[in-house]
């Protein structure tokens, strides 16, 4: 429980903060709100050479419009995400995932874009950014550059940041009229991380479905979408039935891990069970 | 100060009542900010850091063990291994022999040529800072030559398995009967069982929990001369002590033990522990003084885990319900050392089995069984919990077998109101209650009947959560204990308690008990009872414990003795005080003391209105001592030894009303109502809290935690992320009450309540979850009720089988065969 020794930066703008990852050498670590980066440090898991702390750079920290879209800077805390005006209109189901987020100290600390460059497929995050379509604004010593949420998780806790880079602020864009969302997650506590949890944001127009959006926490080294359901979705009446029939296949192309809190059989029957209520609960039902 | 106020002042209305208030806790501020005397918070001039090597595998020998680049690091003063030590270091005690020719392989602080579990001490270092002692740790080189891992008890008793320790014959340390026939407490069972016209056999596994403590573990041992002082986060200062001095050489006299402050135990810090010899052992070495504080890794993968024992339970009944036999024989899990108490927990809870039910006939066998595992010891109940819920869960099983309510067979069987004091099948002479009073109550709390009709509107529409109701009818053996019995039962110890009150000048009040808390909120308790008894401010009263040079006798804090045991030996004390104040008073007033009456704290002359002395200006009168009578010592102080003639036995009725969610499998408890007979209430806020805090650990073993190790013997729920403990925010409101019936073994009443809701809620819980979709086809559901295990109990048939850890050894056994072991009559059972 006491982390090996390590070197400390603690930059105050995005340059500095580029620098000190430069000048860390082979083994720096970006420590953002440390809701994982801590634990498995003081487990000695991780012990890198250089942490850069992230917690005063304040052009980070903050959620813009622009245009049609949500600019969330990577070190707005869910404390600031659960209380933000602008994500309180446009961004609901970023903050009902964002309240089953670990306890209220952690979600003091802990960061949106830190759970996101984390990229731990059990954290409810990803699973929101990858539905949203979100787009990953990378900086790096050659400038910034710009990463589709579909590209940006690229297997278990490993995302398209390369050596040198860090991740700035997350595009999302706003959902206005029309759309219904809902982030249903399943754990045994209230702090735990999700045995499987679903993110749906579905648009209606009149009784119908025009389009749904599918994010599934946990069922597979990523995060992932329900393609094959949403699929099924489009076009729709909105019923129990055309829901339930499209949620059945909620679990085609995952490949969830066997674990103390489920084996993947029983991971693959929530996610169908999940889409199915969280769908029902976006559209109305 | 109180002492010299004029006492016409505060006329002649005695004080109300303090027993029976609910007072706030008056150690609570500091205990909760944390700014007072935890044993980490400890800093000595030139204190030294211990940090120990632990082994990653769980049987094997020690092939090859360097330290010297460890010694070499930055900060570092020494390092031990198991050779460096193995001349003194002795054997960590084990006070429970059960039976006379039990087994115990002796239990080394520090691994000398081979390890037995995951996370035995291998090397100390000693550093200038705690952190360049953690450093260190990993400079030291180590080569295992591994052994075969036993983990499951079923196989490990089996012949040809592995030995865990290969001077023994066996994995069997003892085979431990009672038989109510053989005692002349009942009939003979094997007869009851042959003439019973049906008979309901079940194997239900009791998983391994972890005591969890708050505050982590921590020793700081100071030498001074040939003389030591041992801080440490214990429950046990004075058992410590003594043991501590056997096991060290050390003499007792020269020795000192201090409990400070302590955040919780629950049987975990109920312990001899190899870090405190460990201590010991070092700073004699080194002449300095040496602080061990574990960190929350070390303390579930070390500290001594609870319950683990798999229990085959058969029940004789007549087909109209009235029981006619219980059978049980259990596999009870030591692991790899038998530690203080490891042999004795299954064996206490042998005497609880039969519960509230008048059984004709009983007997009760117990293998304890080494394993490759940590020891498991004393947690919250220690082998009570495992009891009742083997019988909760059994007079369930009974009634569905019978087609009754499980109500009814309950009542059909318990011991009614008029028949206390009742002696039972086991031998204990229970002492009061009334079980129909508290059913009845509790049902009211509940809103029974209202739930049983929503259950059955569930069941009828096909609801997708389906309702389940469960009871659970308990009691307990509270008020550890009449010496003469634990000394029957081979107990290396008495059961007595020791009080001694001091009378200040000021007329204030110290109270020094040996009876050691660590969360229970002994100081106001012991405020409330002195104030009553010498009719003093609350606040006036201090108490003193946890330090062998303080309180000098006392047996500590466990098995819901303190109030019962302890409580009354500080009553006992206080009588002591009243009664040569009588004398001293006398001599002042010029009376005779026999004329004297003393209320609410002062003597008056009977038929002498107006005179009247304090016995608080007692108190001063006598520390200056110009005047008291001839042949009498200048001192009202007093001390107090209390040894009950019987335990105390609290009993109530949980109620659990459990939603189940037949499509995931989550399970929810909607709502819990229970009332708990503790006897007299001193606090009922504090009792309050007590239930509370039990309920949350005994339904966090019906459906949150569970130890589990992996094939190699590693321990994968090592961390809060996987060892599931409940918050506030997972368990429902509780809807608690009370009926008192005193008990009648000590002056007070009380019965005991540490322990009541963490043994009580269990069964309950899982009672419940079966109520909900036994329709379904389930007959069993294994604890902890996972979501994962309730869905494949409702969907694919068993009792929803191991959890997946890599390599999972979990019980023993893949989820098929665990699934038909769980509904096969035990070998000696079968029905009728």
């Amino acid at each position: 429980m006491i982390p090996a020794p390590f070197a400390y930066a603690r930059p105050t703008t995005v340059e500095e903060a580029l620098q000190a990852i430069a000048d860390g050498g082979e083994d720096v670590k970006v420590l953002a709100g440390g809701q994982s980066l801590i634990p498995v440090m003081r487990l000695r898991l991780a012990a890198p050479e250089v942490l850069v702390d992230l917690t005063r750079v304040e052009e980070l920290r903050g959620v813009r419009e622009d245009g049609d879209m949500l600019v969330i800077g990577a070190m707005t805390t869910h404390a600031d995400v659960l209380t933000d005006p602008l994500l309180a209109q446009y961004g609901q189901l970023i903050v009902q995932a964002t309240e089953t987020v670990a306890d209220r100290q952690v979600r003091r600390r802990g960061t949106f874009g830190g759970a996101l460059a984390h990229a731990d497929p059990a954290g409810d995050l990803p699973a929101v950014a990858l539905a949203l379509d979100a787009e990953f604004v990378l900086a790096g010593p050659g400038g910034r550059r710009t990463v589709p949420a579909a590209e940006f998780f690229v297997d278990y806790l490993t995302t398209a940041l390369e050596e040198g880079e860090l991740l700035v602020e997350i595009r999302v864009p706003k959902l206005g009229e029309g759309w219904g969302v809902r982030y249903e997650k399943f754990n045994r506590v209230a702090q735990a991380w999700s045995i499987v949890a679903v993110a749906a944001a579905v648009r209606r127009e009149g009784g119908r479905i025009a389009e749904a959006r599918i994010g599934l926490t946990n069922m597979g080294p990523t995060p992932l979408r329900a393609s094959a359901t949403e699929a099924a979705l489009v076009g729709v009446d909105v019923s129990m039935e055309t829901v339930t029939a499209a949620a059945a296949q909620a679990a085609e192309g995952t490949s969830p891990s066997n674990d103390l809190n489920a084996q993947a059989d029983y991971r693959q029957h929530l996610a169908q069970v999940l889409t199915r209520r969280a769908l029902a609960a976006a559209v109305g039902l | 100060m109180t002492a010299v106020e004029d006492p016409t002042s505060s006329v002649d209305l005695p004080p109300a009542k303090e027993v029976g208030q609910a007072r706030r806790r008056k150690e609570d501020a500091r205990l909760i900010t944390g700014k007072t005397t935890w044993t980490d918070n400890m800093v000595l001039p030139g204190m030294l850091h211990l940090a120990v090597l632990r082994s990653p595998v769980a049987h094997g020998r020690i092939t090859h063990l360097d330290v010297s680049a460890a010694k070499e690091r930055p900060n570092v003063v020494a390092v031990y291994t198991g050779a460096d030590l193995a001349e003194e270091q002795g054997s960590l005690p084990c006070a429970w022999p059960v039976t006379p020719d039990m087994v115990n392989p002796g239990h080394p602080s520090i691994a000398v040529e081979q390890v037995n579990h995951v996370g035995e001490a291998v090397a100390v270092v000693v550093a200038r800072s705690r952190t360049a002692a953690a450093d260190a740790l990993e400079a030291i080189d180590v080569d295992y030559e591994p052994l075969p891992v036993v983990l499951d008890m079923e196989q490990a008793v089996q012949e040809g398995s592995p030995l865990v320790h290969d001077h023994t014959t066996s994995n069997t340390s003892y085979h431990f009967v009672f038989d109510a026939g053989e005692a002349g407490t009942g009939s003979d069972t094997e007869q009851a069982f042959a003439d019973a016209q049906v008979v309901v056999s079940r194997r239900f596994v009791q998983q391994r929990l972890i005591p969890a403590f708050m505050e982590p573990r921590s020793v700081v041992v100071q030498p001074s001369g040939d003389n030591y002082t041992m801080w440490s986060a214990t429950q046990i200062p004075h058992i410590l002590r003594v043991m501590a001095a056997m096991v060290t050489g050390i003499p007792e006299h020269k020795l000192r033990v201090i409990a400070p402050d302590v955040g919780g135990g629950f049987g975990g810090k109920l312990q001899v522990n190899p870090e405190e010899i460990l201590c010991l052992l070092i700073a004699r070495r080194l002449g300095k003084p040496v602080k061990w504080t574990e960190t929350r890794g070390e303390s579930l993968m070390t500290a001594h885990h609870g319950r683990d024992q798999v229990q085959f339970i058969d029940v004789a009944a007549d087909r109209d319900g009235t029981v006619k036999g219980l059978r049980v024989r259990l596999l009870a899990d030591m692991g790899a050392y038998l530690r203080l108490i490891t042999p004795g927990v299954p064996a206490l809870g042998a005497f609880m089995f039969p519960g509230i039910y008048k059984f004709p006939a009983y007997r009760f066998e117990c293998d304890g069984v080494f394993t490759n595992k940590v020891p498991t010891d004393a947690y919250r109940g220690a082998g009570r919990p495992e009891a009742t819920f083997a019988i909760e869960r059994i007079m369930d099983e009974l009634a569905v077998e019978l087609g009754m309510d499980p109500l009814e067979v309950r009542r059909k069987n318990w011991i009614n109101a008029e028949e206390f004091p009742f002696t039972t099948v086991a031998g204990l002479e229970y002492d009061s209650g009334d079980y129909h009073q508290a059913t009845e109550q509790a049902l009211e709390l509940l809103g029974y009947d209202e739930l049983r009709a929503e259950q059955k509107r569930r069941r009828e529409s096909g609801d997708p959560v389906q309702l389940g109701i469960g009871f659970s009818t308990f009691t307990e053996m509270c008020g550890l204990a009449p010496s003469r019995v634990l000394g029957s039962l081979a107990f290396g110890a008495g059961g007595w308690e020791q009080a001694s009150i001091r009378m200040l000048p000021t007329g204030k009040v110290e109270v020094v008990t040996g009876s050691t808390p660590h969360g229970q909120g002994h100081e106001t308790a012991w405020s409330q009872i002195v104030a009553d008894q010498l009719g003093v401010p609350f606040e006036d009263v201090e108490v003193l414990h946890g330090d062998t040079a303080i309180s000098s006798r006392g047996l500590d804090t466990y098995g819901s003795r303190s109030l019962v045991v302890g409580g009354t030996a500080v009553v006992k004390a206080a009588e002591k005080v009243v009664e040569k104040a009588r004398v001293i008073a006398a001599h002042l007033l010029e009376a005779n003391a026999d004329d004297l009456e003393f209320t609410g704290g002062k003597f008056t002359v009977r038929g002498t209105p107006g005179a009247g002395v304090g016995i608080q200006e007692v108190a001063l009168a006598i520390f200056a001592a110009h005047d008291y009578p001839e042949g009498v010592e200048p001192t009202i102080d007093a001390e107090a030894t209390f040894d009950p003639e019987n335990f105390s036995f609290p009993h109530g009725t949980h109620i659990c009303a459990m939603e189940i969610d037949t499509e995931t499998g989550f399970a929810k408890i909607r709502k819990y109502a229970c009332v708990d007979d503790v006897g007299t209430i001193v606090n009922p806020l504090i009792v309050e809290g007590q239930v509370h805090g039990g309920l949350a650990q005994g339904i966090a073993q019906a459906m949150y935690e569970e130890a589990i190790y992996d094939a190699e013997g590693n321990l994968t729920t090592g961390s809060f992320v996987d060892y599931l403990v409940p918050a506030a925010s997972d368990l429902p409101h509780f809807d608690t009450g009370n009926t008192v019936h005193a008990a009648t073994s000590n002056p007070l009443g009380a019965k005991g309540v540490g322990e009541a809701g963490c043994i009580a809620s269990t069964p309950a819980v899982v009672n419940a979850a079966l109520d909900a979709v036994r329709h379904l086809g389930v007959t069993d559901i294994r604890m902890p009720l996972t979501p994962e295990r309730v869905w494949r109990a409702i969907h694919q048939g068993g009792d929803g089988g191991d959890r997946a850890a890599a390599g999972s050894n979990a019980q023993g056994a893949t989820a098929g065969e665990t699934a038909a072991a769980s509904t096969d009559p035990s070998s000696s059972g079968g029905h009728l």
